[in-house]
């Protein structure tokens, strides 16, 4: 099974800052990948830069491979032209907000239908005609009435669910969801992911879900990528993240994820955190995590762990893999 | 021939369904069966809400009345040589008459005793012509150098901005006297003259909307889809930037017209042809025996001026949906 699209040794500078650092993953078929870190941590720009949408003064560099009917293709290094025919057709995104990310003085049916006028040879009937299957497949109730309508009369989640209709309007390989479901209120967020889902399915689509929610991760992924200070800090499956983070961040983030099932209220005892802020991205030598780690040793501050496979299929960029969930255990051994 | 293609259609179908090999097995989009689509109800349906913004603007009284005006202004300018075929700038009667003293001259004749009204009538061809026509080209050229300063900044904005400023820091009336007066008078220069020194305004407001609304997530989100420079300028952000454009393009016209008139009132408008400026030029002298001479043109100029400025007023609320979205 080859990758849709692979993402080797990303890197985006801004002049000195590097806020993506040599970041590698790949997306296969039909699979949901979430990628997931805290503000700043560079998803967003990871995102963008499939896309090839970057703004101008950033430097990038290592590929972004999308296997297209003709072969792969590198984002970056192709001609602006050639991206714009992948954009929409073999790759596309979501983005967070839904109420800004609609033109306001186009009818919604109007705006899926550029996306077709764009990428498809199709006559006016036929394209109307699609535009009503797509408003139906993303559940829009009632299309037919809806068609001409404009943002402004619509919900967030119909509009997140019209801007998803015009990212698949092409039926792309690949879409990615930045942040899709943020914006939204809970309900709403179950029900659009469970439309990503169903879309992944039916269109044969493989999802990159970006997000810092990870509830999210555990309910719709397949894999995780988890992102710190620009870096691919640990790559595991959600039930191995869960049950095992290797990574000091990636236990850090779980521990500081609200439980329901922990018996406390957070009112009485503090939710546990992860001291310090995410380091500036500009390049210090040793580890990024070092300043917040608790388990932090010399080499920590001299040699930046190189993201390593570790028990199979896992990745994970530490000198000292799971040494806090080993720690934990030791504790709950002697309590 | 055609019942023979769609059989061939037909029964080639199977052939392309079956045919799902390897590397990229993209299956036709007809798998899917969303919940009724493609039904009878939903497909071929009809745009609605397609004059939408026509029906709004119809709803409005200030605009029809400023429409109704400015159509009989364009009739009559239109029409002008059906109604007075005779050349208006010919003695036709003696000097003076004010109006209603003589029927066949119901505006009254002037210092030379020339019709009047035939002169307004025929006035209006040139102040119509050069208003609307210098403000299409100031249009065109301000919406493109503005639209391309603000959508991709940088070099390309630094450049046209300083062309921009160049033109505005010259005074505009002084300008179109020098242009008119170096490459003579009719109405194509006075025209161009115009639209030279006007155009600056609107790329300058053009390019602030632009440089707003081009950090919209709309436009990455359009990007995202793939679609070009070119469409993302024009059917994208240019829709949105539009209220004030038009807006500006009424009073631009108005202003033209004034222009015209004011060219015409020093006698550098187009001597051959009668203008309502060139009239109150004439009838300066006179405005204490005959003020009519100058009040009528004055008259038909601002009548028209607001007339467009009502029209810009409805058209700025027709074409808002959000600032509409109520009254329909």
């Amino acid at each position: 099974m080859t990758a849709v699209l692979s993402v080797e040794d990303l890197s985006v500078h801004f002049g000195p800052a590097r806020p993506v650092d040599r970041v590698s993953f790949h997306v296969n078929p039909r699979e949901t990948l979430a990628i997931v870190g805290e503000s700043g941590s560079g998803k967003s720009l990871t995102a963008l830069s499939m896309m090839g949408l970057l703004p101008r003064n950033a430097k990038v560099s290592g590929r972004v491979l999308i296997q297209t009917p003709q072969g792969p293709a590198d984002m970056l290094g192709l001609p602006e032209k050639r991206r714009r025919l992948l954009r929409g057709k073999q790759i596309a995104m979501v983005f967070q907000e839904p109420m800004t990310s609609l033109n306001p003085v186009h009818s919604i049916g109007h705006q899926i239908e550029e996306v077709l006028i764009a990428h498809e040879n199709l006559d006016r009937a036929a394209r109307r005609t699609r535009v009503l299957e797509l408003m139906n497949l993303v559940r829009i109730p009632d299309a037919a009435r809806r068609i001409d309508d404009y943002p402004h009369q619509l919900s967030g989640g119909m509009r997140q669910r019209v801007m998803i209709a015009m990212a698949v309007a092409c039926r792309p390989r690949i879409l990615i969801a930045d942040e899709a479901t943020t914006a939204l209120d809970v309900t709403i967020q179950a029900q659009i992911l469970q439309l990503l889902d169903n879309l992944r399915r039916e269109l044969d689509v493989a999802v990159v879900l970006i997000t810092h929610d990870l509830g999210v991760v555990s309910q719709w992924a397949d894999r995780v990528v988890v992102m710190y200070a620009g870096l691919h800090v640990e790559q595991a499956t959600p039930a191995q993240l869960f049950g095992d983070p290797l990574h000091p961040y990636s236990y850090g983030l779980l521990r500081a994820s609200p439980r329901s099932d922990a018996g406390l209220t957070y009112r009485d005892a503090p939710l546990a955190e992860i001291p310090g802020s995410i380091a500036s991205a500009r390049g210090e030598v040793g580890c990024p995590f070092r300043p917040r780690c608790p388990a932090a040793r010399e080499v920590c501050g001299t040699v930046q762990p190189p993201p390593i496979q570790h028990r199979g299929d896992r990745l994970v960029a530490c000198h000292f893999p799971g040494i806090l969930t080993q720690e934990e255990r030791h504790v709950a051994a002697y309590a | 021939m055609p019942s023979d293609s769609t059989l061939h259609k037909a029964l080639a179908k199977p052939a392309v369904r079956t045919q799902t090999a390897q590397p990229t097995p993209r299956p036709e989009w007809r798998h899917i069966h969303a919940p009724d689509a493609r039904s009878a109800t939903t497909a071929h349906l009809p745009r609605r809400q397609g004059f939408r913004e026509l029906k709004l603007f119809l709803r409005n009284p200030n605009a029809i009345f400023g429409m109704v005006v400015l159509l009989t202004m364009a009739l009559c300018a239109l029409t002008a040589p059906l109604i007075f075929p005779r050349d208006p700038l010919a003695m036709v009667s003696r000097p003076f008459l004010w109006p209603g003293q003589d029927p066949a001259f119901p505006l009254g004749t002037d210092s030379m005793g020339r019709d009047v009204l035939a002169g307004l009538v025929h006035g209006a061809r040139i102040s119509l012509y050069v208003g609307l026509a210098a403000t299409a080209l100031g249009l065109g050229v301000g919406i493109i150098v503005g639209a391309l300063a603000g959508y991709f900044g940088g070099l390309t904005d630094r450049i046209l901005s300083r062309l921009i400023e160049i033109f505005q820091t010259l005074p505009s009336f002084v300008l179109v006297v020098v242009l008119v007066a170096i490459i003579g008078p009719n109405a194509t220069t006075i025209t161009v003259s115009i639209a030279i020194v006007t155009w600056p305004t609107v790329a300058r407001l053009t390019r602030a909307e632009f440089r707003s609304l081009r950090e919209n997530d709309f436009v990455i989100a359009a990007r995202s889809l793939g679609f070009g420079h070119a469409h993302i300028i024009f059917r994208e952000i240019l829709p949105n930037a539009l209220p004030p454009i038009i807006v500006t393009s009424s009073v631009m016209v108005a202003g033209a017209i004034l222009m015209e008139s004011a060219l015409s009132f020093m006698g550098l408008g187009d001597p051959n042809v009668v203008s309502w400026g060139s009239m109150i030029g004439g009838g300066r002298e006179m405005i204490r025996t005959a003020w009519y001479l100058t009040a009528l043109p004055g008259l038909a100029i601002v009548v028209t001026v607001l007339a467009l400025n009502l029209i810009g007023d409805g058209l700025n609320d027709a074409l808002n949906p959000r600032f509409s979205e109520d009254r329909l």
